[in-house]
């Protein structure tokens, strides 16, 4: 079941949106939710849409159950997406002619509840009837959502769109129990949290705010500090002082304010400060589409800052993901004393799933300590040249040593020197944790055929989508398999050129005009893509537009769900 | 030297620059007032002046020009019981940290600015600063056709707590003002006004010597406006001590559901409680 609600901003999609999800987490289904926005608060178009099912769900898809359309230019962006056996639920008052249409006076029996702002809950009541579910469940989930003060007009709101319908659909039982329902930014925050994070500061920008959001609401609770910075400079030099200071920090901002905080970025290089940065990514360059999804950022994460200091970039691929690698990033930033960037973006952090409940435990041992001699308190040296390149880290005031962190290049102890030997040393020594590092890489996932004719590489969010479009496609015989890189820099290479052997033909799959990822690993492998199949115009890549970008290139063709 | 416990080391400094007595009067402070290095942070941005806490045995974060007062701040927010110091220039701090020092004023989290006001760009080597003078007819190096930045009108106007000058070549006066920034509860700015031998050849220390002088002993310090007056007066005649002192809550006594004097570093978030919240999402 594909459901998607549209209408103009302020209307209230966002709540509706939730307290549906929230229905069907309950009655039992596997639940997909994403969001498209518009950078507005009021008028324009937004929609979610909200795909459901007993077995798991993992992407969006574009072909749509039903259509729930407030106003006429809902209809009319998304009505040739409705099945031919779909259904439209929207108010006579439209005046739309569509067979598919069912009336309901959504907008008298909203005013009859008591407020023209119940409609979406008089929705939520019809599509209760529709499916068959139960509606006491709905009931429940407005009682958990809505303050007291509307609670008694929802309940009738709720009520009034359950009679209004009939039911039509007698849907597959559902088994789901004890799973959670995660926006992507709820799970990288869970993983923070799960990974030690003591420090968070950022700036607002969309679409990262709804991690500020989050730590911010939960400072008080977890004991954490949290700072609404004065700007993105500000927040990553805040993080940096804090991260010397012994708190495991983090920042989260969108492509420019990463811009601005670049030359903190080559701070934590030089100084070894541990690290996470988020970019949640939307299109560029400059303000570009606030409220949209892109992955353009992928080769400005991994080259940004002038000079040359180990560092890592992740790409989160789905929620739980979101949350296994953002308490990874934590733990690697604090072993190496490096700035990790975690790349998610617009897509993910606003769309909801249903996940198995993140093993928390599991998190915390993803990373193993290292094993260090810490030296003597008499001897303690910052940037101690060690093996390994990571040199003992010591907490100004938690111990009598004097801890001296330095922006210049610097020696063992941390004071300025322009010495040539030392700075050779230096670089050198920053450069080996690279080797240990190379150990912790987590290889890209795999999905498809044993041997396939068809390889396609992609990272970060549209993994799902990928491995759906294969799996589709194998069932239909086609020999084709998906690479999905988490992490993309330094690029784990072993499984990539395994599969690249055995493929005719090699495809990126990537969320940007230029093919950044088949850049990579150009640079990194000297092997490159036959093509790419490339979307850049915000809007998230579906399971349909792999299976259309391949057929393009004559793989494939007509494929059923 | 010997029963001293803080002490400086060889500096990078032109003989005869101000800094010089401001490192030596704040070693002479910090010993008076007991401090173990251990439990003392000594930040600074990128300029000569910055480079002060590599020369004093203490705790040393050396960050990016402009930035000191982001990562000095965040290190205090995370643990109170640190003491720290932001040693920096003029440039560092109303030039290109100019919006973080406006806005670390507001936060009032407890630390020291210690702004070692040359008037100049020194390390640079000698572009004008936000503070350099007006620039008039016969005036020779960097001075301001911009309008020049007043840090303790600005400071006071978005409601520091903590406001005063000094003059690096009046060291007992230096080493008071230190004293009682250094023990306010608060963010406390202290302009020190110092002499550039090397480019400022009008704001000498002969210069400074003649046109400051100090607040006069009956001079109210609690006043606001009493104090953005004074604040104004700069010219031919400059006043030197503390323009204004009140006590406010600080970052941390504004929230109390968050810290209680444990640094964060000991204050895990134990898995049972995340478990717990983890739940609410079912
Ligand atoms: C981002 C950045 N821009 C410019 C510089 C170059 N720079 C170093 S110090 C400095 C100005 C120094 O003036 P001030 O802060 O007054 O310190 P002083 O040397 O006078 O003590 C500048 C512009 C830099 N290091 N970083
Ligand atoms: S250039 Fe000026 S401020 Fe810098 S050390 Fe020399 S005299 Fe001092
Ligand atoms: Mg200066």
């Amino acid at each position: 079941m594909n459901i998607c609600i549209g209408g103009a901003a302020g209307d209230g999609i966002e709540t509706m949106a939730g307290i549906l999800e929230k229905t069907l987490q309950r009655s039992g289904y596997y639940v997909y939710s994403m969001r498209d926005f518009m950078s507005r608060i009021r008028g324009g178009h937004n929609f979610a849409q909200i795909r459901f099912d007993s077995e798991p769900v993992k992407a969006h898809i574009d072909a749509l159950d039903i259509l729930i359309a407030y106003d006429n230019r809902t209809y009319d962006e998304h009505q040739k997406r409705l099945k031919p056996d779909g259904l439209l639920l929207c108010d006579p008052q439209l005046g739309v002619s569509d067979s598919r249409t069912l009336p309901i006076k959504l907008k008298t029996l909203a005013k009859e509840s008591g407020s023209a702002r119940t409609i979406g809950v008089v929705c939520i009541g019809a599509l209760v009837k529709l499916l068959g579910l139960d509606l006491r469940t709905a009931e429940t989930v407005l009682r958990e959502t809505l303050p007291e003060k509307l609670l008694d007009m929802n309940l009738t709101a709720v009520q009034k769109g359950f009679d209004s319908v009939e039911q039509k659909q007698t849907l597959a039982s559902p088994n789901v129990k004890g799973q959670l329902l995660l926006t992507g930014a709820e799970a990288m925050s869970l993983g923070a949290l799960a990974g030690g994070l003591r420090f968070y500061s950022a700036y607002p920008m969309s679409p990262s705010t709804s991690l500020l959001n989050f730590f911010a609401a939960h400072a008080e609770e977890f004991g954490l500090t949290v700072e609404q910075a004065e700007d993105e400079i500000a927040a990553i030099n805040m993080a940096l002082g804090a991260s010397y200071a012994g708190a495991k920090a983090m920042v989260g901002t969108s492509g420019g304010g990463f811009s601005l905080m670049v030359e903190g970025l080559g701070l934590a290089g030089i100084a070894e400060l541990p690290v996470v940065i988020v970019d949640v990514q939307r299109p560029g360059p400059a303000t570009g589409l606030p409220t949209r999804t892109e992955q353009s950022d992928l080769l400005f994460a991994c080259f940004a800052s002038q000079g040359e200091f180990p560092r890592m970039v992740i790409t989160v691929r789905d929620h739980p993901d979101a949350f296994y690698q953002t308490a990874r990033a934590l733990q690697l930033a604090q072993k190496y004393q490096i700035p990790v960037l975690l790349l998610s973006d617009q897509y993910l952090a606003d769309s909801a799933a249903i996940v198995a409940p993140p093993d928390i435990g599991k998190a915390v041992q993803s990373v193993s300590p290292l094993k260090q001699d810490e030296g003597g308190a008499e001897a303690y040296l910052r940037y101690a040249f060690t093996d390994s390149g990571v040199s003992p880290m010591r907490v100004p005031g938690k111990t009598d040593a004097l801890v001296r962190s330095d922006s210049d290049e610097h020696t063992e102890e941390g004071t300025i020197t322009e010495s040539a030997e030392v700075r050779v040393q230096m670089v050198d020594k920053r450069a080996r944790k690279l080797e240990l590092l190379a150990g912790e890489l987590l290889e890209p996932a795999y999905t498809g055929a044993e041997d396939p004719d068809v390889l396609l590489v992609g990272f970060g969010t549209t993994t799902n989508a990928v491995a759906e479009a294969v799996i589709r496609l194998n069932k239909h015989g086609v020999s084709i398999g998906a690479l999905a890189f988490g992490d993309v820099y330094p690029l784990p290479t072993k499984e990539l050129r395994n599969y690249w052997g055995k493929a005719k033909a090699v495809y990126s799959v990537e969320q940007n005009a230029t093919a950044q990822l088949n850049k990579l690993i150009r640079m990194e492998t000297n092997l490159s893509c036959t093509d790419s199949i490339l979307k850049y115009d915000g809007r998230q890549l579906s399971v349909d537009d792999i299976l259309h970008g391949l057929a393009a290139f004559g793989i494939g063709g007509e494929v059923p769900a | 030297m010997t029963n001293k416990t803080f002490h400086t080391t060889e500096t990078a400094w032109c003989p005869g620059c101000g800094n010089y007595d401001i490192v030596n009067t704040l070693a002479g402070v910090l010993d008076d007032m007991r401090f173990k290095p251990s439990e003392l942070l000594l930040v600074g941005g990128i300029g000569q002046a910055a480079k002060l806490n590599q020369y004093v045995n203490a705790n040393g974060f050396s960050g990016l020009h402009g930035r000191a007062l982001p990562a000095a701040v965040a290190a205090k927010m995370v643990n109170e019981s640190l003491t720290v110091i932001v040693n920096t220039g003029d440039g560092d701090s109303y030039g290109e940290g100019g919006n973080h020092f406006l806005h670390n004023i507001r936060r009032n989290v407890d630390i020291t600015h210690f702004a070692h006001d040359n008037q100049i760009y020194g390390l640079t080597k000698g572009q004008t600063s936000p503070t350099s003078d007006s620039c008039s007819v016969d005036r020779t190096g960097a001075c301001n056709l911009s309008k020049p930045f007043q840090p303790l009108l600005i400071a006071l106007a978005a409601g520091a707590t903590f406001a005063a000058r000094t003059f690096s070549g009046n060291r007992e006066h230096m080493a008071k003002v230190m004293k009682a920034a250094i023990r306010h509860k608060g963010y406390a700015l202290v302009d020190i006004l110092q002499p550039c031998v090397s480019f400022n050849k009008v704001n000498t220390f002969g210069y400074y010597k003649e046109h400051t002088y100090e607040l006069e002993g009956d001079y109210d310090a609690t006043d606001l406006e009493t104090a953005l007056l004074r604040s104004m007066e700069y010219g031919p005649k400059i006043p030197i001590g503390i323009f204004y002192q009140v006590e406010k809550p600080t970052y941390h006594q504004q929230r109390p559901a968050i810290y209680d004097g444990t640094p964060m570093i000991d204050k895990q978030l134990s898995q049972d409680t995340l478990q717990t919240f983890l739940n609410k999402f079912a």
